[in-house]
């Protein structure tokens, strides 16, 4: 009665492990190539482009006949990172030069395709009364910046360094969305973020600009990635992006084009 | 019919009772266990280990680690201990909803229980508001908070391990030294908590080594900073990103670490995890 049980459980567990690795083996070998030509596109692209690429990447659904863009929204230096370690992506857009560069022997030719500004980030109403860079030196107030391995915490730490501000953050977040969440729940008083991350954090928080003289531009490449099974789509998702409708839909979410220097 | 038939497979040897279909398996799981740290071991830069156990950051991040999750497993102790007495000895109406929401960290997301915390502890919390206008504190970003993110996924293994080593424990030692005129604070801590220190001791171990390994909790709640917040785990996590090596060495000193505590605690832990 007991043995016959247990040969089955047996039997049963081979038979998922046999399913399991044939199931791995069709993802490395057929999977990749088949899916990734089928229209299935990776997109590993820094946090704050998020809303403006999910934007782009319907679009190029819709001209594509609803062939799929995945994307992998994080802070750029852990997707350069995945890069390195082998991660399949088709396209990589991180939101610095730094970064692009870090991988260069992997991509393709990079070309720059937006510009961002920062802007100190602030709670609805901006009930602490933030006006300048100066007023984040203040002991009082709660700052979280985006940690130094971070784009938008490199940029933020020229623009105090610029500026002859000191500031003692209370967090180092992992990627510039994280800084905006910490703002909006109220934790943190202010927090330096792009300019696009404030209009995309909603009603909860409000931007404070930063004067021109004082600020950084960030500079957002893209690049096809060498070991990518699709190039065609990556290609094409590229072109998108530097074409007049992808630059139309970054302009609509607050980005500048690309820096000419 | 059944007495024999156990009494027959005990008398066989163990290693003819091992049946054939089971040992694939158990060598695939040997094999799933230690390859991941063949592979740490493998890329190891074994020539800058000490270069990187001497930077600061490293010395900084060892030290909160250590700060924290002796603070969390103070804290499990300290509140837990008697929770686990409760939970054992005491019949009350809802008994078992309690236990159901002690053990449910351990089953909850830690990123999900940082979530909770915040709006529980943080500045806008439940608590936490209340907490900021009274007397001024505030708990994200700070030490504190990190040993609570940490006692909070914590404390649940100290609670099972010491609730456990309290039911199975044979009651007639305290039966004895209360008709020998000992009152029951005198019991408990003579009689009591010397025969459950066994298990006491597997739950202080287990809940230090889950604190330790805390993440998503910390660094959802606590934030992660150099010195004040930023543990271990969460050093590993940044410097993934940006540099591979020194985040090798970090995970091989939290290794080496691991190892320490389960070789101190062979003897004390491994005999209390079969009672």
């Amino acid at each position: 009665m007991l043995r016959p049980r247990i040969r089955l459980a047996a039997v049963l567990a081979v038979a998922a492990l046999v399913l399991a690795a044939c199931g791995g083996g069709d993802d490395d070998s057929g999977g990749s190539s088949g899916a990734a030509s089928a229209g299935e596109l990776k997109v590993f692209a820094a946090a704050s482009l998020t809303a403006a690429f999910t934007r782009i990447g319907e679009q190029y659904a819709a001209a594509n006949g609803g062939d799929k863009v995945t994307f992998n929204f994080a802070g750029s230096q852990a997707l350069a990172t995945q890069i390195q370690q082998g991660a399949p992506a088709d396209v990589f857009a991180p939101a610095d030069i730094a970064n692009m560069d870090k991988v260069k022997d992997l991509v393709g030719t990079p070309r720059n395709f937006a510009g961002n500004l920062l802007a100190i980030v602030v709670e609805k109403g901006n009930p602490k009364g933030v006006r300048t860079l100066d007023d984040l030196a203040s002991p009082d107030l709660k700052v979280v910046l985006a940690a130094e391995e971070v784009p938008a915490g490199r940029y933020a730490e020229q623009i105090l360094d610029k500026a002859g501000v000191s500031v003692r953050p209370v967090s180092q977040e992992d990627n510039v969305k994280a800084v905006v969440t910490k703002v909006s729940l109220g934790e943190a008083d202010a927090g330096i973020v792009y300019v696009t991350d404030v209009t995309a954090g909603g009603d909860k928080v409000e931007g404070v600009d930063i004067p021109e003289d004082q600020n950084v531009t960030a500079t957002y490449p893209i690049a096809t990635v060498k070991a990518s099974k699709g190039q065609e789509g990556a290609s094409a998702f590229m072109d998108l992006v530097l074409s007049a409708e992808g630059q139309q839909v970054l302009r609509e979410h607050g980005f500048l084009p690309p820096p000419t220097t | 019919m059944t007495a024999t038939a156990r009494r027959r497979r005990r008398a066989a040897t163990p290693r003819a009772g091992v049946p054939l279909p089971l040992l694939v398996p158990a060598g695939l799981a040997v094999a799933f266990l230690a390859i991941p740290l063949l592979g740490l071991l493998g890329r190891t830069p074994w020539g800058s280990i000490g270069a990187e156990l001497a930077s600061p950051r490293v010395a900084e991040a060892l030290r909160l680690s250590l700060v924290c999750s002796l603070g969390a497993v103070a804290v499990s102790v300290v509140l837990g201990v008697p929770l686990a007495f409760l939970l054992a000895r005491v019949e009350f109406p809802g008994r078992n909803l309690v236990r159901a929401l002690t053990t449910l960290p351990m089953v909850f997301p830690p990123v999900v229980g940082g979530v909770a915390l915040l709006l529980a502890f943080g500045r806008r919390g439940l608590v936490g508001q209340w907490l900021d206008r009274a007397f001024g504190i505030t708990l994200p970003f700070t030490t504190a908070g990190a040993i609570l993110a940490e006692a909070f996924v914590a404390m649940p293994f100290l609670v099972i391990t010491c609730e456990a080593g309290l039911r199975a424990m044979d009651r007639r030692y305290e039966d004895a030294a209360a008709t020998l005129g000992a009152g029951r604070w005198t019991t408990l801590r003579r009689v009591t908590l010397p025969l459950v220190a066994p298990s006491l001791g597997a739950g202080i171990a287990l809940s230090w080594a889950r604190a330790l390994g805390e993440f998503g909790a910390t660094i959802t709640f606590a934030g992660n900073l150099p010195g004040v917040t930023q543990t271990m785990p969460l050093a590993v996590y940044i410097a993934l990103e940006t540099d591979l090596e020194a985040a090798i060495a970090l995970s091989l000193i939290l290794l080496a670490v691991s190892l320490a505590v389960l070789v101190a605690l062979r003897d004390r832990w491994f005999p209390s995890a079969s009672a």
